[in-house]
Order: C-alpha cells, then structure tokens, then sequence
C-alpha cells in the first residue's frame, strides 16, 4: 500500500483533521463557558475547510481507481462543506441549550465525511462505504433531541427507510457484480450494455439513491423525519445530504451507465415529473412549516435531478452544482428562520403562527420573503437563474422530432407549470407574514448574533449568486 | 455613451437604496420625487436623442446598442438597445412612474415598503424595455410581475388576497410558458446568443419548430396583455389594486404583454403567422367586443375600467396579429395611447373612491357639483377613452382599422368590422357612466362635504391630460419614431410570409 495516496486526498484528509481536533476539544473541555468556544471553532474549520476544498486540484485516482477526484467533486464538496458551515454557524444557540457540543460537531462533520468519500467513489463498495458513514450518525443526528418524542420517532423512521433502501441498493450493486465481473466504475463503464440483468440493476441501484434524496415514489420517509428531527438537522437533511446524493447520481449515471443513456433518460422523466408534481400538490396542503419546506424540498430534489435528463455532462453537472449551491442559501436561509423563531416562541413552527410577522419582526419577515422568492425562481434573487439553467441543460440536445426530445420538453414543460404551483404555496407564507391579520402576533425578538451571521450570508449568496455571473461561470469553468 | 441605457436600470436601484435607508415619509417621497424625475429626463433626453440620431441619418436598427457578455456558458448576454418602439415605452413608463408618484403621495400605512415594491416594479419595466437579450428581457418580465402580489395583497382593496394571488399565479402560468418558448427559439436556431437581433438575422428555425414554438411565446406575452381567455386576473386584479399600482399596471405594465408579442414571437418566428395568426386574430376580436360589451353591465368604476383595458388590449394584439404595417404602427400607438389615459382613468377613479368611499355607480352621483376638477379630468379621460378626435386614443385608433382593413383577405376584414363595433359599444358605457356618476342629483347627504383635488392630485392628473391631449393634437412626433421602428420588423416578416399583408 502506497501510504502517498492519503495526500491525494486532501479534502477528507482535512474533514479528518478536523474531527480529532473537535474529539480533543471535547474531552480537554469540562466547563460551561469553556465551551462557549465550541461553535466558533468549528465554524471557522468548516470554513477552513470550504478554501481547503477549493485549492486548484488535479484529477487523479488513488488506492487503485478506489478513489476519483476531479474539478467537479471538488466543486461540489466545497459547495457543501460551505453549506455545511452555515448549519454549524446557525446551530450554535440551540446545541448549547442541549449542552451536547462534542457529539453534534462530531456527528455533522462525519456525515460530510461520509458524503465526501461517497462523491469521490471510483468503485461501488467505496460509495457505499461512503454512503453509510453518512447516515449512520445522520440518524442519530435527528434523534438528538432527546427529550421529544418525536425526533426520536423520526431517527426510527429515517434509520429503517435507510437501512431498507441500502439493502435494496446492495442487491441491484449485487446484479451489476454478477453482469460484470467487478465493481470499478471505469471497468462496469466500458463493458456497460443493456440487458435485462443490468437494468434491474439500475433500476435498484436508483431507488437507493431516490431515498437519499426523497424522490417520489421513495419520499414517504420525508415528511415525518422533517418535522421530528431538531430544525438545524432538517436543514442539514434537506440541503446538504441531498445535495451529495443528487450529485453522487448524476455522476454515476453518466459515468458508470452512460452506456444506457436512453434507459434512464426514461427513468429520470418519470421521476422527476412524479417527484415534484405529487410533492407540490402535498405542499399546498400543509399547515406545518417544517413539513411544508419538506414537501417543498422533494419538489425542489425534482429540479435538481431535471439535469439529468440532459445529453451533455459538462452541463449538467455544471447546472446541477450551481442549482445545489443556490438551494443551500436559500434554504438554509428559511430553516434558519424557523429556528430562531421556534427557540424564541416556545416551538412555534405552524404557518398561522407567522400571521403578522412582519408588524413585529420586519427584517426577519423580509429576509424570509427573499428565501421564498428565491425558492420559488423569482428575479434577480438567485432561484431563477438556476431554475433556468436547469432546464436549459435538461433541453441540451433534445430533438424534439425524435419520441425522446418531444418528452424532454414535455417534462421540462410540466416542469413549469409546476413552478406556478410552487410558487402559489411559497407566496402563501409571504401572504401569512405580511397580509393576513393576527391578533396576537409573534413578539418581537432579537436573534442571536450567530443566526444573524448566518442569515447574512445566506442572503448575500440569494443576492449575488444569480446577478453575478462570476459564480455560475466559475463552477462550469471548473467542471 | 453605449452605458447611458444602463441608467435607466442603475436609477431605481439607487432609489430602492435610498428607500432602503430613509428615515421618514418626507425623506421617502424626497428619494422617490427625485428619482423619477430623473427617469422622467433621462426618457426625455432618450427621445430628443433619438429623433437627432435618426434626423442626421443614423439608420442601426438599435440605436445606443451594448453588449455585456453574462453567462458565458449558456451564451447569455446582457444586450441593451432602443428603437423607436422602445424609447416611446420608456418614455410612457418614465411618465407614469412619475405620475404614479404623485397619485400614492398620501398613501397610508407601511408608505416606504410600497414604495420598494413600486420601485422594483419600475426597474423590471425599464428594463424590459431596454434588453435585447431574450433571458435578459425575461428576467425583468418577471421582476417586473412579482411587487404586483405584495403591492396588491397589502394595499389593495376588496377581495385583494384573492386578486393578488389570481393575477400573480395567472401572469407567472404566462411566464412559464415564455420560457420554454425560449429556450425552444434559442435550441432551435443553434444559435450561440439569446440576442433577439442576431436571431431574427439568423432566422434559422424550422417551420415546424415555429409553429410549435410561435403560441408558447405569443400565450406566455398575451396572458399580460388580457387575450381572451387568459385575460380573467385584470379586472380582479385591477379593481383591487390600490390607485397608482393600477396606473402602473394597466399603464405600462400591460404594455409589455404587445412589446413582446411583438419584438420576439412575431419578430423570431415569422412563418408561424400564416398559422396562428388566423387563430390569435378570433381570439383577439372576442378580446376586443368581449371586453367592451363586459364594461357595459359591470357597476364597480375600477371593472368598468379593467374591462374597457381588456378591450383596448386586445385591439393592440389584434392589430399586431393583423400583420400590415399601419396596424402595427396603430398597435404601438394604442399601446403609448392606452398607457396614458387608463392611467388617467384610474387617478381619477382612486381619487374618487377615496373620497366618496365608493366605486359602486349606483350609489354615485352629481359629483360636478361638488368635486368638479376630479369630475372634469373623469370626463375628458372618458373621451379620450372613446376615441374622441383631439386625444391619444382617436389617433391610435384610426390607425389601427385603418390599418386592418387594408388587410384585403375576407376573413380579415370581417375580423375588423366586428372588432370596430367595440367604437359604440365604448360610447355606451362610457357616457352612460359619465352621466350617471357626474351629474343628476347627488344621492348621499355627505357627498356634499368631498373636497375637490389636493396639489399632488391635481399635478398628477394634469401631467397625464397633457400628454394626452399632446398625443392626441401632434401624433406626429410618435408616429414617425413609431414608424421608424415598425418598418424594419414589419419588412423582416414579409420577407418570409410575404401573402400575410397583401397591401
């Protein structure tokens, strides 16, 4: 074993770093105001580590082709390791009431190890290996409320649909060991053929990966895990766990099974178009924030995964990584919201409950109108650019002569008119904070300075991302 | 000089900047007076400086044109660039911004918050009009809807949270369509730009793909400019709107839905008229009568309105879609026309209902007698509205039959001659309102006590019964900067339907 592969894998070297140094601040540490330094110190890590992700890096394969690097992993881990910053950042007020500091950090910081070694995969045991180490401690993540019942009911909900969709997936990975004869996935890529062995094994290995990133049909999970799990964990589910599946896909699909483009092709319509038409119309439905922005984020997983229904790689990649990075400010913007307002109002998290909202609270009332109109693809917030760009790289290539170009459009066009829909139910929480007329509206508070960090820059990345084009034009440089 | 467009997009964000810190209502409507008598002079100068270019024989068919390169990837551009059209539009939207200012001038509560919507408003229109990029001309379509649900849901009136919500989800229902319009011209052509210019030059879509595309576009812009029957959110809209958001909205706002109809469908797509244009030209006349004969039963002012707006807005699509170069001219000179006196329209119906308390015609009457500058200013916007020869709307609406009926295909000229029956019907409903509201006896005992127009009222009013009154008397001006414009589009169609007008 050539112990100098470790240094090609600066990334996960440096989540490692960080882990023991946090295990070490865990155990020197006894006292309360001791710990006070816990969230800064992992904020300014993760934030360490978002440059460390970002150093120029060659594409290179280590430990035998077990591990890939290339520009666009290394885009989106820097893309989630600064999500992933912004959970830690936001957190700090509700982990230091739970007195817990350690075991969170710990726990965040190895799901997104876990999501780095899965993004990074070059061969089918390792992304699995990768994938468990993320949702093992996710699970325990959204139990960490211990004192309520139901984030424990929602861990016991994650875990098993987990374990159930990890078994499924193992069992398609188990077919395309048996057509193949390996698990590497440049070996699978050039002996790649459809035959009936190979596309049950897609077909499984796909609805692994749907239930990471709630697809429908394999959303049922979703709802109840958001609305049990802490609010900082239904963030970090909802933007970064996601984000690391719907790339890990994209990746596989054109890498591993780009010899059967038109077999998922078909696949990904089906899904995409089920996925955010059935998420939307259970999102008008809900009068629950938290399970509202779930319905929403399936919705929202149907975007992103519309890139995969385009021909061209570079594209795709390009506007799903830009698309996953808008999504993450946008909303982790509006969980930060529903934190601070559940922690300063006794766990208020229903959508009457912002009834005249902004009377009393008018920045934090605006700043959630901006994650909406962001959320919901609205000029010049950063939402529409990359709505747009999706559904451009879902249209490249289509001929819409041929049966499969006319469906892209037709999908892509579903697609749109679900945007309206969305946009119904995002303008329905701008209607209850700034319109409707409430008694007793929630008092004015202040926040805490870390969530206003937080909420500054998430609004500056709803800002600037989209107008700025240097952001979008650096990830497809990159990839 | 190429940057100077880019003014009228830098000024409201300013604005919104100095919104953004104002202190108090003085400093707001301070911020606001100066920044849209800014926009007020740089339209002015926009058109001196037009008329000069093309008087000393600059014949490029955008004058002030730039190109910034945006997203380099998907070969988005932000492209400025005016024609005739378009410095006539920006002026319309410069005059009633400004006007529009003075008619919120006592608004009450939250003034600074509606004056950012406003402002945001403002900037997507300005630059919708300026853009020759596709996704650029898009993206402030869009800007420019969305202050329409909070400025609407706020401050609005009647079923407004009803209203804001149709006419939000109508418009972006619309929208949803132009993008795939969109991006099907821009993959369809193989182009390597969105600019709508390079496109029309290119003219390399199919036939097939021009008529697939050609409703997508012409739907998504119509939805804003009240084709039947995607035009049900005005009048909700309209009526619930508070005074200026209407002025805005019926005023300019509807203007982007011809704009676009006109300088991407028609422009991009031409051979998908012979087509669809039979089709858009049904849909329009219902459009035309329709909205006419619905002013006549309506008895809430503010939908007789909206509904005389769906009938004027439709005679802009109508005479687009009518494809001869008098009736395109017409159409833009409705657009400009229409722009000002329901704008007029709606200052003096706010300012009537804010002071009575009701819009209902039945409960209204003998305000001659007490109100007579309000009543007077309803009268001559009435007129105007009826196409009385003096004012804007007579002269747009010359133009446009006379324009339609020199198209000589028999279908077209029934066409006209049933949408020209909306002249009377107009007359019905407008002087039967007139007569009804301003003189006969006065009904209420507290009518007695309405005190006639403040300053900022009556400066508003008189501003717009000026332009339409110049309209009206020297449509000259316009008509050749129209012309100008509507030349080159109108020679760019015939070269590939060259039957459509057959002159």
């Amino acid at each position: 074993m050539n112990y100098s592969d470790f240094f090609k894998m600066i990334p996960e070297a440096s989540l490692v770093a960080i882990l023991i140094v946090l295990f070490v601040a865990d155990f020197a540490t006894a006292k309360t105001e001791e710990r006070k330094w816990f969230n800064p110190l992992a904020s300014v890590l993760l934030l360490l580590n978002t440059f460390v992700c970002l150093l120029p890096m060659e594409a290179q394969t280590a430990f035998g082709g077990m591990y890939v690097t290339s520009a666009s992993v290394d885009v989106m881990k820097a893309i989630l390791s600064m999500g992933t910053f912004i959970v830690v950042l936001q957190s700090r007020a509700w982990v230091e009431k739970s007195g817990k500091e350690g075991e969170f950090y710990m726990l965040i910081v190895s799901t997104l190890l876990g999501m780095f070694a899965m993004m990074s995969a070059g061969n089918f045991l390792m992304f699995f290996l990768g994938l468990e180490m993320a949702s093992v401690p996710l699970a325990c993540a959204v139990a960490f409320d211990t004192y309520r019942k139901n984030s424990a009911e929602a861990a016991a909900k994650f875990i098993i649909t987990a374990t159930f969709s990890s078994g499924v997936m193992l069992y398609g990975i188990s077919f395309l060991y048996g057509a193949f004869g390996t698990l590497y996935f440049e070996d699978i890529a050039t002996k790649m053929q459809a035959t009936p062995l190979t596309i049950m094994g897609l077909v499984f290995f796909f609805s692994g990966l749907g239930f990471k990133i709630s697809l429908v049909p394999f959303h049922f999970w979703t709802a109840d895990t958001y609305q049990g799990a802490p609010t900082t964990i239904t963030g970090y589910l909802s933007v970064i766990s996601k984000g690391a599946a719907a790339f890990t896909l994209l990746s596989i699909l054109f890498h591993v099974f780009g010899g059967m483009m038109q077999y998922w092709h078909v696949l990904m319509m089906i899904v995409v178009v089920l996925s955010i038409t059935i998420a939307n119309f259970f999102a008008v439905r809900q009068g629950e924030l938290k399970r509202f922005m779930a319905f929403s984020s399936i919705s929202q997983a149907g975007y992103i995964m519309l890139a995969a229904i385009g021909n061209d790689w570079a594209t795709s990649v390009a506007s799903l990584s830009y698309y996953v990075l808008i999504y993450v400010v946008a909303n982790m913007a509006v969980f930060t919201i529903i934190a601070v307002v559940e922690q300063n109002n006794g766990g208020k998290t229903n959508i009457d409950d912002y009834n005249g909202f902004y009377q009393t609270n008018p920045r934090l009332s605006f700043l959630m109108t901006l994650a909406m109109f962001s959320l919901g693809g609205i000029p010049p917030f950063a939402g529409m650019f990359s709505k747009f760009f999706v559904f451009m790289s879902g249209l490249n290539g289509a001929d819409i002569s041929t049966t499969m170009g006319a469906w892209s459009y037709a999908v892509v066009f579903i697609a749109l008119l679900n945007t309206v829909i969305s946009l119904y139910y995002y303008l329905k929480i701008v209607k209850a904070m700034y319109i409707k007329h409430a008694d007793h509206p929630l008092p004015t508070f202040q926040s805490d300075c870390n969530s206003k960090f937080a909420l500054a820059v998430c609004t500056a990345g709803i800002m600037v991302f989209g107008v700025f084009s240097l952001v979008y034009e650096w990830i497809a440089a990159a990839v | 000089m190429s940057w100077i467009l880019t003014v009228f997009v830098i000024i409201p964000v300013l604005m919104l900047g100095g919104l953004w810190v104002a202190k108090n209502d003085n400093q707001v409507r301070g911020v606001m007076v100066a920044g849209s008598t800014a926009l007020l002079i740089g339209a002015i100068w926009l058109t001196i400086y037009f008329v000069q270019q093309r008087s000393a024989g600059n014949t490029d068919a955008m004058l002030l044109a730039n190109s910034v390169m945006w997203f380099k990837p998907m070969h988005i551009a932000f492209s400025v660039g005016v024609d005739g059209i378009s410095v006539v539009m920006i002026l319309l939207s410069a005059i009633i911004v400004f006007t529009g200012t003075f008619a919120s001038w006592q608004l009450e509560p939250m003034k600074k918050e509606y004056f950012l919507w406003f402002v945001l408003l403002a900037s997507g229109v300005f630059g919708f009009f300026i853009s020759t990029d596709m996704f650029t001309m898009f993206m402030f379509y869009e800007v420019a809807l969305i202050p329409m649900y909070l400025l609407i849901g706020v401050w609005g009136t009647g079923p407004k949270e009803y209203s804001a919500m149709k006419l939000t989800l109508m418009l972006m229902g619309g929208s949803a369509l132009l993008i795939l319009g969109i991006l099907g011209i821009y993959y369809f052509s193989g182009a390597t730009t969105m600019d709508v210019i390079e496109l029309a030059r290119m003219h390399a879509m199919s036939k097939t793909a021009q008529n697939i595309f050609f409703p997508f576009v012409f739907i998504g812009f119509g939805v804003l400019g009240a084709l039947f029957p995607f035009h049900t959110w005005s009048p909700d809209g309209h009526a619930s709107a508070p005074t200026a958001v209407s002025m805005l909205h019926a005023g300019v706002l509807m203007k982007l839905g011809g704009y676009g109809c006109l300088r991407i469908a028609m422009f991009l797509m031409p051979d998908a008229l012979t087509m669809w244009a039979p089709v858009f030209l049904v849909l329009t006349t219902i459009s035309v009568v329709y909205g006419a004969l619905s002013a006549c039963v309506q008895t809430d002012l503010k939908y007789i309105n909206a509904y005389s707006s769906v009938s004027h807005c439709g005679m802009v699509l109508f005479a687009l879609v009518m494809t001869t170069q008098t009736a395109i001219t017409g159409a833009i000179l409705q657009m400009l026309s229409h722009g000002l006196m329901t704008a007029l329209f709606f200052a003096c119906i706010g300012m009537i209902y804010h002071r009575a308390g009701t819009r209902d015609v039945r409960y209204l009457g003998g305000l001659m007698k007490v109100v007579p500058f309000l009543a007077v200013s309803y009268v001559v916007a009435g007129l105007a509205n009826l196409g009385l020869p003096g004012f804007s709307g007579f002269v747009a609406e010359m133009t446009i039959f006379v324009g339609s009926f020199e198209n000589a295909g028999m279908f077209h000229r029934v066409a006209t001659i049933i949408a020209c029956t909306s002249i009377v019907v107009t007359a019905v409903y407008i002087l039967r309102v007139v007569g009804k509201i301003l003189f006969q006896t006065i009904p209420n005992k507290k009518f007695y006590e309405l005190h006639d127009a403040t300053w900022d009222e009556r400066f508003s009013i008189g501003a717009l019964i000026f332009c339409v009154a110049g309209l009206g008397l020297c449509p000259l001006f316009f008509e050749n900067m129209i012309i100008d414009a509507v030349h080159p589009i109108f020679n760019h169609i015939m070269d590939y339907v060259p039957t459509l007008g057959n002159l």
